[in-house]
C-alpha cells in the first residue's frame, strides 16, 4: 500500500548529505574559431539530466554532443553559459573519477600501454585502490586481455577498457559518448544492461549516440539537439507518442473504398505511388477489423509501428550538418 | 506482488546510494599524480629501452675518448689546469652531451605530445581536472628520471674514465670542486633538456613536431648564433647546450678568446631559466588550452 502511495522510482532517491547528481546544463553556447571561420557548436542549450535514468543524448553527425561532453567535464570552457554536475563546475574539482565517470573516445589511450597499466595510472592519480582496477577489468571481461597492449585491441575491447575507467572511481555520475561503437551484439546487449543497472542504482547515465536505434532500448529519457540546439527533452514515452502518427501501409483491391471507410473512422489516409495507402491515426488490428466490416478485401496490411526512428528523422531533418554521413 | 518488487528495488539502490557516498573521498594528493605519472612513464615499452641504450652509448662514447687520451698522452706533460680540462673531457665529451640532448629532449616532448597525439590528454584531464596539477607532476617525473640518468650515465663514465688516466697521472676526483661542476653540469643538462623537451611539446602537441621542434631549439639555434655581438653573445649564452660548453670549461686557456665570454653563474642561471620557463609557459597553455 505505502509502495503504491507513493510512486518508488530509483530517480528520486536522493544521495543523502550530498546535492542530487544531476547534470545542469544552462544556456550553454561555444563557438569556435575566430572571425568568418566562427561556427556555432552549441547554442544557448539548456537541460538537466536527472539520476535514476538512462538518458539518450541524441543528434545527427555534428549536432553538438561531443563538445557538449566536453563542456561537461571541463575539457572545453564554453563561450558564455554554465554547466554543473552536483552543482559544482567540474574544472574545479581537483580529482574527477569518485564524481564523473566518462567514456568520450574509446581511441583516447596511449597504445603502446597495456590495459593494466592504463587503469593502474588512472587509478593511482585518484587514490583509487589498485584492486578496483582488477574488479573493473572482471566487470567489463577484459581481465584477460589486461596483460596487452591496447594498440592491439579491437574498437570493442577499447570500449570496455573506456567503460571501465568510467567506472573506476564508483561515481555517481557517469559520462559516454557513442559507447556502443564497435560492439558485438553480445557487448551491446551487455551495455544496455550495465547502464540499466548503473541508473537502477540511482546513478545519473547520460549516453549519447546518433543512432535512434541504439537509444530506443536503452534510454528511458532522451535529449535531442541538433545544430547545436535543443530540439526535444523528454521521456522515452512522450518522444513515441510523437511518433505516433507512423503510417500503417494497406493494399487493397478497392483502395478508394478503404480510404474513404478508414478516412470516416477518423484516420489520415495518404495514397503511395504504387497504389498503396499510408494509413496513420489507426493500428493494423483496427485496419483489419474495419475492411472485415465493410466486406473489403485486403492484399497486404503492413504495420510499420510507431517508428521512433521516423520521429527522431523528421526532427532534426533541419538541422543534419553532413548529408553524406561523414564519419566521425 | 508489484509493491514488493518496487519496495525492494527501492531497498537496493538507496543502500548503493548510500554506499557510495558513505566512502569519504580521500583528499586529493600530489603524491598520488606522481606515482601515476611514474607509472604511466615505465609501462611504455620504449623507453626504458631509449634509457638504457643511450646509457651504453654514453659511457662507450667516454671511455672511447679516456683511452685515447690515455694512448696520446705521457705522464708529467703539460700545464696542470690544461690536463686536468683534458681529462675532464674525456669523462663526458660533447658527444655524450649531444646524447644526453637528444634523449632528454625527445623523452620530455614525447611524454605530453604523445598524450595530446594519442588523445589520452582528455582522458587523463576527466580524471584529474586540476590541469596544472598534471602537468608539474610530469616535470617532477621527467626531472627525478633524467637526474636519475644522467647520475648513472655521467658517474659510470665519470669513474671509469678517471680510473683509466690515473694510469697516466691526470686522472680527476669528484672532491675536486673543478671535477665537481663538471660533473654536476653534465647530471643536470639532461633534465634541462628534457623540460624545454616537455615545454615545446606541450606548445606543439604533436609527437614528431614536438621532437623536431625540441632538436631545432636545443641543437640547430646555437649554431646559427655568433658571439661577434654583444647581444648575439647573450643570446647564445643565453641557450642550454653553449651554458652546458661554458660550465664543462674549468678554464678559458687555450679557448679562441672572445669579446664576451660567457659566465659561470650565467651558464647557471640558463640553467634553470629554461627549466622553470618552459615548465611555466606549459602549465600557463595547458591551463586555457580547450582539449
Amino acid at each position: 500500500m505505502t509502495a503504491l502511495s507513493t510512486p518508488v522510482r530509483c530517480g528520486a532517491t536522493r544521495f543523502p548529505g550530498t546535492v542530487e547528481p544531476v547534470i545542469e546544463v544552462t544556456e550553454l553556447t561555444k563557438l569556435y574559431g575566430r572571425g568568418n571561420a566562427r561556427r556555432t557548436a552549441v547554442d544557448r542549450l539548456t537541460f538537466t539530466v536527472r539520476p535514476g535514468h538512462v538518458t539518450g543524448f541524441l543528434g545527427p553527425n555534428g549536432a553538438g554532443k561531443s563538445t557538449t561532453l566536453r563542456l561537461v567535464l571541463g575539457l572545453n570552457d564554453p563561450t558564455t553559459g554554465t554547466v554543473t554536475v552536483d552543482g559544482h563546475t567540474f574544472r574545479g574539482r581537483p580529482r574527477g573519477l569518485r564524481h564523473v565517470g566518462a567514456l568520450l573516445d574509446a581511441g583516447d589511450v596511449h597504445g603502446g600501454r597495456t590495459g593494466r597499466a592504463h587503469l593502474r595510472a588512472l587509478a593511482r592519480s585518484n587514490a583509487v585502490p589498485a584492486a578496483r582496477v582488477e574488479e573493473v577489468l572482471a566487470e567489463v571481461g577484459l581481465t584477460e586481455a589486461a596483460g596487452r597492449r591496447i594498440g592491439g585491441y579491437s574498437l570493442g575491447m577499447k570500449q570496455r577498457l573506456g567503460i571501465a575507467g568510467a567506472l573506476l572511481g564508483d561515481p555517481p555520475v557517469l559520462l559516454f559518448d557513442e559507447p556502443l561503437n564497435g560492439l558485438d551484439p553480445e557487448g551491446v546487449l551487455w551495455v544496455r544492461g550495465l547502464f540499466r543497472r548503473l541508473a537502477a542504482e540511482g546513478r545519473t547515465v547520460f549516453v549519447s549516440s546518433h543512432m535512434m536505434a541504439e537509444m530506443e532500448h536503452t534510454a528511458d529519457r532522451l535529449v535531442v539537439i541538433g545544430r547545436g540546439r535543443l530540439i526535444a527533452d523528454e521521456s522515452l514515452t512522450e518522444f513515441a507518442a510523437r511518433a505516433g502518427r507512423a503510417a500503417v501501409t494497406v493494399r487493397a483491391a478497392e483502395p478508394d473504398r478503404l480510404a474513404a471507410v478508414l478516412a470516416a473512422a477518423g484516420a489520415t489516409v495518404r495514397p503511395g505511388p504504387d497504389g498503396a495507402l499510408a494509413v496513420t491515426g489507426l493500428d493494423a488490428t483496427r485496419i483489419g477489423e474495419l475492411a472485415l466490416e465493410q466486406r473489403l478485401l485486403l492484399h497486404a496490411l503492413t504495420d510499420r509501428g510507431a517508428s521512433l526512428e521516423e520521429a527522431f528523422m523528421e526532427l532534426t531533418a533541419d538541422s543534419v550538418e553532413y548529408l553524406a554521413g561523414e564519419p566521425r | 506482488m508489484t509493491s514488493t518488487t518496487a519496495n525492494s528495488t527501492s531497498t537496493n539502490s538507496t543502500a548503493t546510494a548510500h554506499a557510495m557516498t558513505a566512502r569519504t573521498e580521500p583528499r586529493a594528493r600530489f603524491g598520488d599524480l606522481l606515482a601515476a605519472e611514474w607509472i604511466k612513464f615505465w609501462s611504455l615499452r620504449s623507453i626504458p629501452w631509449v634509457l638504457g641504450l643511450s646509457t651504453l652509448a654514453v659511457v662507450a662514447a667516454n671511455l672511447r675518448s679516456a683511452q685515447y687520451t690515455h694512448d696520446h698522452s705521457t705522464p708529467g706533460d703539460g700545464d696542470p689546469v690544461m690536463m686536468a680540462q683534458v681529462a675532464l673531457n674525456a669523462a663526458f665529451g660533447l658527444p655524450s652531451a649531444d646524447i644526453l640532448m637528444l634523449v632528454g629532449g625527445t623523452i620530455g616532448a614525447i611524454v605530453i605530445a604523445g598524450e595530446y597525439a594519442t588523445g589520452l590528454i582528455r582522458t587523463t584531464l576527466a580524471a584529474v581536472p586540476d590541469r596544472r596539477a598534471v602537468l608539474v607532476a610530469k616535470a617532477c617525473v621527467l626531472t627525478a628520471v633524467m637526474l636519475g640518468f644522467g647520475v648513472l650515465s655521467v658517474g659510470v663514465s665519470f669513474g671509469a674514465t678517471q680510473a683509466i688516466l690515473s694510469d697516466v697521472g691526470i686522472g680527476q676526483s669528484l672532491t675536486d670542486p673543478a671535477a665537481f661542476r663538471y660533473v654536476a653540469a653534465a647530471v643536470l643538462f639532461g633534465p634541462v633538456c628534457a623540460l624545454v623537451g616537455l615545454g615545446l611539446g606541450t606548445l606543439i602537441r604533436h609527437s614528431a613536431g614536438a621532437v623536431v621542434g625540441t632538436v631545432v631549439v636545443l641543437f640547430f639555434v646555437p649554431s646559427l648564433v655568433t658571439e661577434r655581438y654583444r647581444w648575439t653573445a647573450d643570446l647564445l649564452h643565453a641557450l642550454p647546450l653553449p651554458a652546458w660548453q661554458r660550465l664543462a670549461r674549468t678554464t678559458l686557456a687555450g679557448q679562441r678568446p672572445s669579446e664576451y665570454p660567457p659566465t659561470v653563474a650565467g651558464s647557471w642561471i640558463t640553467f634553470a631559466a629554461w627549466s622553470l620557463a618552459s615548465v611555466v609557459i606549459a602549465a600557463v597553455v595547458i591551463r586555457r588550452r580547450d582539449h
